[in-house]
């Protein structure tokens, strides 16, 4: 097959715009202070905020697996005007600036919110500013991509698997949970390495909603921000792990899930 | 055990009406051209899709949309044996023949799957994905999986044609040794008129959505109510209106067939009893017509030359004639048949 050929200009603005993402990661890698690398990395605040965000963006991504799931399920069984609208209200806090979204998790869960007030009244439980609160956080922020990839599984599943456990006699958990699940399981994968990478990532919300408490609410995006005015080589350090992850990911990705075109 | 089903479903334009009724011991082919609903119909009868009407089988009603019972498709005992097979992919094959069996909670259902496939020569395959199986193997397990719940009703959707044609006899002669041995009431669906011929004992022909015409294959083929059918047995048939010694067709052109009767009729001729000619033949045949040859289509030793005119038909000649009559896809031709080579029965 002959390709078309590209016109030079084409060619030139889509180099510019390789170069845009290439020449800050050149940034971070160059400026890196490599030598002073591992007792960075290794320091005890740079470890705390390490394995919270990493207890942080597991647990939301267990979470939302466990609700994401039957939301992505309701979804692509329903149609019509209640479809777009639980379609909206899912997809919302993709589109939805994070700090947005952690203004209205204060409103809803906060000390004087819709369901805060009466927790904090009722049983003295307070939300905002724990490590539950960055939980929730990166779950709101991050399911919707789980929710997606998992619903758009559903959609392409040939309904006859389905089917055919029904007429051998399967009530509908045994179908969910023995073919339903087994069978979206590609799509199950990929939405949840997406779900995680953006938890790992959440920023905005967190730091409005749980605030910025080393240990408890300090996760690295956050603690590479805070870093930033203080320490600028640890937090250049930290992007660096970030990234890291992020590239891994995507090799992840590309060779186990999305498949070579 | 019997099964007496009146099923009318109704959506975007197209009408199933049915009124079928399956003797136990008995297997019933339902045969038609593709969109003519077999599949809707096996569907309503599994109760993946509701219908207007009543579904009883062995006396108990299984839906009714006047009481409004409805008994869903996992409680229905009923196997549904699907055209591609539709195994599980995420399941070897033993699994996927446990399955009914673990849906109807029995401890020993594995063991049971593997008796199922040891009685098909199977068990070497046990252990291996669908994707490891060929065309006919894959179809033989799906098979075996339903018929492993012991289903009161088992219902084939086309279960040959989506194999090759070299193992398609083979899987047919499986298919109906598993079918004689099936205590309860057996109903398949084809296009194929081989396989509704070779597995059934009674053909129902369904054509947009109704029926048009039920009986043995041999009945159905020698007295064919519809052009699918027709086609179907190589013969060509034609409708019009009798008086007395000949049929008058929708075209205006005139058959010559003795004792035609009255009224509204059918009149079969077969291919071989058309006859085609150069020049206009002289002697004994009353039906003469020019024409024009539509095609000529070779089936072994002989050939069937479709010729186009004021009653259209299908001759079936020797290579030789081809030859000599210099018939070619447009070629002039003269046609004949004998009215006494004509079966003439009502509409």
């Amino acid at each position: 097959m002959t390709q078309l050929r590209v016109p030079a200009a084409l060619v030139a603005l889509a180099g510019l715009g390789l170069l845009f993402f290439l020449l800050p990661l050149a940034g971070l890698i160059v400026r890196a202070p490599w030598n002073q690398a591992a007792a960075s990395i290794g320091s005890a605040e740079t470890v705390t905020a390490l394995e919270l965000s990493f207890f942080c963006s597991v647990t939301a991504t267990a979470i939302a697996l466990v609700l994401g799931i039957p939301l992505a399920l309701v979804l692509s069984r329903t149609s019509g005007t209640l479809r777009s609208v639980l379609r909206a209200l899912t997809t919302l806090p993709m589109v939805l600036p994070p700090v947005v979204g952690g203004v209205a998790l204060l409103l809803a869960f906060g000390r004087t919110g819709l369901v805060g007030s009466f927790l904090y009244q009722g049983f003295g439980i307070q939300i905002p500013f724990t490590t539950a609160a960055a939980v929730m956080a990166e779950t709101f922020v991050a399911m919707p991509f789980l929710v997606i990839a998992v619903e758009g599984g559903m959609r392409s599943l040939d309904p006859r698997y389905e089917e055919a456990a029904r007429a051998l006699g399967a009530r509908g958990w045994m179908v969910f949970a023995r073919v339903t699940l087994p069978l979206l399981r590609p799509a199950i994968s990929s939405g949840a390495v997406l779900c995680w990478a953006r938890a790992l990532g959440e920023f905005g919300a967190t730091i409005t909603f749980a605030g910025n408490f080393p240990g408890r609410t300090q996760t690295v995006p956050i603690a590479v921000y805070i870093a930033l005015e203080t320490h600028p080589d640890s937090a250049i350090l930290l992007s660096l792990v970030l990234l890291a992850v992020s590239v891994a990911i995507l090799v992840a990705m590309r060779d186990r899930w999305l498949g070579a075109p | 055990m019997t099964l007496n089903a009146r099923i009318k479903i109704q959506r975007d334009g197209f009408e199933l009406d049915v009124q079928l009724d399956v003797d136990e011991g008995e297997t019933v082919a339902v045969l038609g051209p593709n969109g003519a609903g077999k599949t809707t119909l096996l569907r309503a009868l599994s109760g993946l899709i509701p219908i207007v009407g009543r579904v009883e089988l062995a006396g108990e009603v299984l839906e009714d949309s006047e009481t409004r019972v409805r008994v869903p498709t996992e409680r229905r005992h009923v196997g549904l044996v699907f055209q591609d097979h539709v195994l599980f992919p995420h399941l070897t094959v033993l699994d996927n023949i446990a399955f009914g069996l673990q849906a109807q909670h029995r401890a020993d259902a594995r063991h049971v799957a593997r008796d199922w496939l040891q009685r098909a020569g199977l068990e070497d395959k046990a252990t291996s994905m669908p994707r490891e199986l060929s065309g006919g193997q894959a179809q033989r397990v799906a098979l075996l999986r339903t018929l492993a719940t012991e289903p009161r009703l088992l219902l084939l959707d086309e279960p040959l044609s989506a194999l090759d044609v070299t193992i398609r006899a083979e899987v047919r002669r499986e298919l109906s040794r598993q079918l004689a041995s099936f205590r309860g009431v057996r109903l398949l669906v084809t296009h194929d008129p081989l396989e509704a011929i070779a597995l059934a004992d009674r053909i129902v022909v369904l054509e947009r959505g109704h029926v048009v015409q039920s009986g043995t294959p041999e009945e159905v083929t020698a007295r064919p109510r519809s052009r699918f059918v027709a086609d179907l047995a190589g013969v060509n048939l034609l409708r019009g209106k009798a008086h007395g010694d000949h049929i008058k067709l929708a075209n205006g052109a005139s058959v010559a067939a003795p004792e035609a009767g009255e009224g509204d009729v059918f009149a079969v001729i077969h291919p071989r009893a058309v006859s085609l000619f150069l020049m206009r033949p002289e002697g004994t045949p009353r039906n003469v017509w020019q024409g024009e040859t539509e095609n000529v289509d070779l089936h072994g030793e002989r050939v069937r030359v479709r010729v186009n005119g004021p009653v259209p038909l299908v001759a079936e000649v020797t290579p030789s004639a081809v030859r000599e009559l210099h018939l070619h896809a447009g070629a002039p031709v003269w046609i004949a048949v004998k009215a006494t080579e004509i079966s003439v029965y009502p509409a």
